[in-house]
């Protein structure tokens, strides 16, 4: 079984050199941790700004510059800022590489679904990965691969709503990564666990 | 109209009116025109429809505007935060409307309707709830969304530095919507840290030009 660092790893290992790549809110910043200066990824954050580097130290922080978690960050040589709707057109017009999302449920076909549990008292949000989902040419999901009342997240069809449809290409999780699309899903590794067993507790085959 | 440089935030905000749409920037305290949302409290302006990444945090700011009653409806990507306690009670007691925008969807409306575009067919959200009742086509093989300008009677914005122009310039991260919302807006209020001589800033780095901008006060 992987740590969240070891999936982190394993994520920013099968990001090409020179990729610019959105990280989602959450467990996949840490996917900055593991990606080198020597890979040329440059990291892009959707409240404007290309070429982000790592968190502020604190008593540096500059609240001019902040991430899309509203912490503050730092730049790097050759960044770039830009206002929210150049932002999102980056996206949605296939500019960026990858991007790497948590999610709630990804199906075998790759819908996605990270943004509202469907619970009648929760208050829904989105931000911006209805916009990720569908503009990043390839999206990775960073989760473990069941919930905590054991039911699994990589699932045959969503049962939460959906973020985007057929949008998610790889599935990282803590037992298996997986490849995803319109030929269902593939084991690429396993952690721990063999493939027959994965089958029986995810109810499917692989 | 050229822009004036009123003397004080709250004559800046005077005239507007209850019922209005008043686009807000910032994302987080990052480029937010706290001066100019204090102001607009003081002004006492009611059934008030918001517009801005999220729906306020902590107890200042937005979230007093919306703790006082004054909003109809915030339109949105984020409302839910750890500190949006006065957005997430409001809603919970049925006593504010919530149109929950995706983050891009959001800035592109605003950019529509700052450009004359009567509506535009995007690719964000299709086959989600948040797409459900809307148009749909199929161009080239893809499916997209029809989705709507959203125009303001008011934008109020923070900048870095606006000239006797009324040219701005962002610092950093602050930008955001600011730029996108200048150009939505009837009356477009910026709040600036200062406001220097015309040919002091550089005119090919200006962000938003001052044709967008009406008044400008220093925060």
């Amino acid at each position: 079984m992987r740590t969240i660092d070891e999936i982190a790893a394993a994520v920013a290992a099968d990001i090409a050199p020179g990729s610019f790549v959105n990280l989602g809110i959450g467990q996949p910043t840490k996917v900055a941790d593991h990606l080198t200066a020597e890979s040329g990824v440059v990291l892009h954050t959707e409240n404007g700004m290309l070429g982000m580097g790592p968190a502020a130290l604190p008593g540096h922080e500059d609240w001019d510059l902040t991430n899309a978690g509203k912490q503050a960050v730092t730049e790097l040589p050759g960044a770039a800022y830009f206002h929210h709707a150049d932002s999102f057109a980056m996206m949605r017009g296939g500019h960026l590489d990858v991007c790497v999302l948590g999610a709630f449920q990804v199906s075998t076909r790759g819908d996605l679904a990270n943004w509202h549990t469907g619970a009648p008292d929760a208050i829904p949000a989105v931000g911006g990965a209805m916009d990720l989902a569908i503009g990043a040419k390839q999206v990775f999901v960073m989760m473990t691969l069941f919930a905590k009342d054991g039911s699994p997240k990589l699932v045959r069809e969503c049962t939460y709503p959906l973020t985007g449809l057929a949008c998610v290409t790889r599935v990282y999780t803590d037992l298996a990564t997986f490849e995803v699309g319109a030929h269902g899903a593939r084991v690429i590794a396993t952690y721990g666990v063999d493939v027959g067993r994965l089958e029986e507790r995810l109810g499917f085959e692989l | 109209m050229k822009v004036t440089f009123p003397e004080s935030a709250d004559a800046a905000v005077a005239d507007v009116a209850d019922g209005s749409t008043v686009l807000v920037g910032g994302f987080g305290p990052a480029g937010m025109p706290y001066v100019l949302i204090d102001a607009l409290i003081r002004q006492g302006a009611t059934d008030l429809t918001i517009v801005n990444n999220n729906a306020g945090n902590g107890d200042t700011g937005l979230a007093a505007l919306l703790s006082k009653g004054r909003v109809r409806k915030v339109m949105c990507s984020f409302p839910r935060q750890h500190d949006s306690w006065v957005f997430d009670s409001l809603y919970r007691e049925g006593r504010i409307e919530l149109e929950l925008v995706p983050q891009g969807n959001l800035a592109e409306r605003m950019r529509a309707a700052g450009a004359g575009i009567g509506a535009f067919f995007c690719p964000t959200g299709v086959g989600t709830p948040l797409a459900a009742g809307k148009e749909t086509r199929e161009i080239a093989g893809r499916t997209y969304v029809l989705e709507y300008p959203i125009h303001g009677d008011v934008a109020l914005i923070g900048a870095h530095r606006a000239d006797r122009a009324g040219n701005l310039v962002y610092r950093k991260t602050a930008r955001n919507f600011g730029p996108v919302m200048a150009t939505a807006a009837d009356l477009v209020v910026a709040e600036v840290r200062e406001v220097v001589d015309i040919g002091a800033i550089d005119p090919e780095v200006v962000v938003t030009p001052g044709i967008y901008v009406d008044r400008v006060v220093v925060s």
